[in-house]
């Protein structure tokens, strides 16, 4: 058996049973961050936070909602929102942050795409991020078919559509998905399952992932240059703070990181008071009907651009390039053939027009998968849709034939 | 040496056992998911066609989708004998033809709504256009209509259960 003394005071107690003083070394006052960074690396942070914001809203919430069919509906509308005091609050805050995590994941994703913090050991933090996001798609969607209203309902339905592959009619994978010939209660109660238990474990078990993979290669920094993590954390022990490359992540990196996120909870819950309506789609405070379509079924801004891509082709070809926009991403460290880790403006021309057109261009597919789908916007949407793919087939190209910096 | 084979063995024995196991969970599941026999039952609608009038355009409902039932009028009539895949897709009892399809679009499976000044149909979703038998007129929809199974039973129409005039629609491709 392990030797144990009398304990010197609580911190000591812990301390022999469960090692805290080397726990809080390993994760936090030991933990390195490069000095050159900028306020884009405290995303991640932002996220945590966003994440939590939407577990303890999602909790309340889950007290209250009922899933049937014929109790879902008013459960949010009437129960939360008029009967349970603050119920409003939980509300708007879940569909705030579940539209606004969004918002953060693609600057997230853009800031490693222009960093390159992809390459060189972290490509395991670029996939696990991708299976995030993945996983988010997917509790964004369950979530949206909760409130049970006409939103809920016809996305649910086209969808669920999509999983008969077009042409091969798979109908009997579909009806297996909803559990019935159509979205109804055995719809429902899976997909609040999906939502409130299996999803968001899955999302913990990748966060741990994600967490992990970056443990070994550290963060990357602004100017993608390779840190002896080793050495110059010695340097900063040693008492040559200043003029080590390295910080500790608590309390050093934390202060900046928790600067930023105050200056983001300031804007987050002015849109929970003040602005939530755009999270909120108007169809959907009308409750579900099957025999009734809405004018335009559109999904939440954040699925737009490859719903755009999904949109101007015949069933088939539409289903094989949206198929092709959501695992693309995930290759991305396998796609660029570039032996550069640095910033796309230091990378030379193709790369960072690469960039910036990618960026613009999935800007533009979200507006015009907005849009109805009519004279030149259908064509604009068109000529991006073919971009995007176009782009992605000339990545290895354009970067394979990029010098060395 | 010897250890070593046995705990290999055992390592073998686990997996076998685990694997009939993960088998056997992975069919459970599966069929946990499958459509309820309630579900299944419920499955079953019957139409009584002497009732519906030329011209106006009824939505009933099967499986919880939407049907359309459109008595063809002379005109009607007259313009689907002009197209073989038109006529084809009505159904005759009683001497009258009547429409009967499911209305969803066969794009993503919007509703599209009957237009009475132009005699068609017209989806809000991407624009898919079906005439007055259900035959899709405009893309994205890459078919008309589809046909529910119906059993012709005297003057009524039984949806869900497959008749001798289904079976033939769908041998000739008509619907899927």
């Amino acid at each position: 058996m392990a030797h144990f003394t009398k304990a010197t005071g609580i911190a000591d107690w812990l301390d022999q049973r469960l090692a805290v003083n080397k726990l809080e070394k390993v994760m936090m006052s030991e933990y390195w961050i490069p000095k050159n960074i900028n306020f884009l690396w405290a995303m991640g942070m932002v996220l945590v936070i966003t994440f939590a914001l939407l577990v303890v809203s999602g909790i309340f919430l889950l007290m209250y909602y009922v899933p049937t069919t014929d109790g879902a509906f008013y459960s949010v509308n009437y129960t939360i929102m008029r009967e349970v005091d603050f119920g409003w609050l939980w509300r708007h805050v879940h569909g705030v942050a579940a539209s606004v995590v969004f918002l953060i994941i693609y600057i997230h994703m853009f800031t490693g795409i222009y960093y390159g913090s992809y390459k060189k050991g972290r490509e395991l933090i670029w996939i696990s991020g991708m299976l995030l996001f993945v996983a988010f798609s997917a509790e964004a969607f369950s979530g949206y078919m909760l409130p049970w209203g006409q939103m809920s309902y016809w996305a649910g339905m086209v969808i669920t559509n999509l999983f008969s592959g077009g042409s091969l009619h798979a109908d009997g994978l579909v009806e297996w998905i909803r559990g019935d010939y159509v979205p109804a209660q055995a719809f429902l109660g899976r997909f609040f399952m999906l939502h409130v238990l299996l999803i968001p474990l899955a999302i913990m078990g990748l966060i741990g992932l994600h967490f992990g993979a970056l443990r070994i290669p550290h963060v990357n920094n602004q100017d993608g240059e390779e840190i002896d993590f080793d050495a110059e954390a010695k340097k900063y022990l040693d008492g040559d703070s200043k003029n080590s490359k390295v910080m500790r992540f608590a309390n050093d990196f934390m202060s900046k990181d928790m600067m930023v996120v105050g200056v983001y909870l300031i804007f987050f819950f002015y849109l929970v008071f003040y602005n939530y309506g755009f999270a909120m789609d108007p169809v959907n405070f009308d409750p579900a009907d099957g025999l009734k379509t809405p004018a335009h079924i559109y999904p939440e801004w954040y699925f737009l651009w490859s719903y755009e891509i999904l949109r101007p082709f015949n069933i088939d070809l539409g289903l094989v390039l949206f198929a092709f926009a959501q695992v693309i991403f995930v290759l991305l460290p396998f796609l660029d053939r570039s032996p550069n880790t640095c910033a796309a403006n230091r990378r030379g021309k193709p790369f960072m027009i690469w960039f910036w057109l990618m960026l613009s261009n999935m800007i533009v597919l979200t507006a015009m998968g907005k849009l109805p789908p009519e004279g030149i916007f259908s064509t604009i949407g068109l000529v991006a849709a073919v971009l995007f793919v176009a782009m992605w087939l000339a990545l290895p190209i354009i970067t394979s034939m990029e010098k060395k910096v | 040496m010897e250890n070593n084979s046995r705990r290999g063995f055992m390592g073998k024995a686990f997996g076998a056992v685990a694997g009939v196991g993960a088998v056997a969970s992975l069919y459970a599941m599966k069929k946990s998911w499958d459509p309820l026999p309630s579900v299944k039952a419920a499955g079953f609608t019957t139409l009584d066609m002497s009732i519906y009038q030329e011209n106006v355009m009824v939505t009933e409902k099967w499986r919880g989708k939407p049907i359309f039932v459109l008595k063809q009028s002379a005109a009607m009539l007259a313009k689907a004998k002009e197209n073989p895949r038109d006529i084809e897709r009505l159904v005759e009892i009683s001497g009258a033809h009547y429409m009967v399809c499911i209305g969803l679009c066969t794009h993503l499976g919007c509703i599209p709504a009957f237009r009475t000044a132009s005699n068609d149909f017209k989806c809000a979703c991407h624009g898919g256009e079906f005439d007055a038998s259900g035959m899709v007129q405009m893309v994205p929809p890459p078919r008309g209509f589809d046909i529910p199974p119906f059993k012709i039973d005297g003057t009524k129409l039984v949806l869900g259960e497959v008749g001798p005039e289904w079976q033939a629609m769908k041998d000739n491709g008509i619907t899927l």
